[in-house]
């Protein structure tokens, strides 16, 4: 059943506008716990001397992982619209490579669902990022 | 008493002009954000000028959180910026072929940056501001807030901190 939840969650990603300008791509999602990933593009250089990917850019790969995170949990949301979002920026990601991001969404309340995430690039051991989240949880369809 | 005179307005206005171009227009996440930067003085309101692919959420519609969080995060470093840079182009130590030529400091560097989402974002353009609460000489801290058509009903509020730039010499 996986497949199918993921191929769907692919064609609603492509659905979003500025999900589609960064080009996310969902490489996983299920049971509360989503990965995206997010190519190298020089559009979104932050730091022109360095070639580093601006934290802008980083939040929205981290917000949307978080929502789709919320969305693919067992309590099956109806909808989902962040409340807040904290992200640590623990060093630059290296220029020319891709940032992946994994979310999960971690417990859900009848109003509200908390979401921890981190991002790496090639070196998945070492993170570029983590954030943690909170989300509206819409009533369920 | 040795006073020099008070430059002409446009020498003052073509100087500070030149230093926001510089320093906002060098970044490519920013234009492809589309984001401006009014100037009245010193103080810079950031614009975000809206497009069909900022949005989030296509059935409302509304912004993307994302963008929101990212335009609060460029308007800090951008404010946080032009705080350093100020000193240096009201005293001319920044003159306008340094600031054509690119010469300008490294931007601050993001360390955590948290925010608050208080109204969805319609699709229009959004204004931000953002408020250097303390510029250390490594750390700084720094609050923004995002607007759309009324300034008593802000769309996100934000808060961050930076690591500063190393001052060269």
């Amino acid at each position: 059943m996986h497949v199918d939840k993921t191929e769907l969650a692919r064609e609603f990603i492509n659905l979003v506008p500025q999900a589609r300008a960064l080009k996310l791509e969902i490489t996983e999602i299920h049971d509360g716990i989503a990965v995206i990933r997010m190519p190298y593009d020089p559009q979104l250089v932050g730091d022109p001397d360095t070639g580093v990917i601006h934290g802008g850019a980083v939040s929205t790969l981290m917000d949307t992982c978080g929502g789709a995170a919320t969305m693919s949990h067992p309590s099956n949301p109806g909808g989902t619209a962040t409340i807040s979002l904290r992200i640590d920026y623990l060093r630059a990601a290296t220029p020319g490579q891709a940032i992946v991001a994994r979310a999960e969404c971690h417990h859900v309340t009848r109003s509200v669902a908390f979401v921890r995430a981190t991002a790496h690039d090639d070196d998945p051991d070492n993170p570029v990022a983590t954030a943690t989240g909170t989300f509206t949880v819409e009533g369920a369809t | 008493m040795n006073r020099r005179p008070p430059e002409p307005v446009q020498v003052v206005k073509q100087r500070r002009d030149a230093a926001l171009t510089a320093l906002a227009g060098r970044v490519p996440y920013i234009r492809f954000l589309n984001i401006s930067f009014d100037r009245r003085g010193d103080e810079l309101t950031g614009v975000l000028n809206y497009d069909d692919k900022l949005i989030g959420n296509p059935q409302l519609p509304a912004l993307h959180g994302g963008v929101t969080a990212a335009f609060l995060e460029v308007t800090a470093i951008i404010t946080l910026s032009w705080g350093l840079l100020w000193e240096d182009v009201e005293s001319g130590a920044l003159t306008l072929e340094a600031l054509e030529a690119g010469n300008l400091p490294r931007l601050p560097k993001t360390i955590d940056f948290t925010v608050d989402y208080l109204r969805s974002g319609l699709p229009r353009d959004a204004y931000a501001r953002a408020h250097v609460t303390r510029s250390g000489r490594r750390y700084a801290s720094v609050r923004a807030e995002a607007w759309q058509d009324n300034h008593d009903r802000p769309i996100a509020q934000a808060h961050a901190h930076f690591l500063m730039p190393r001052k060269e010499g």
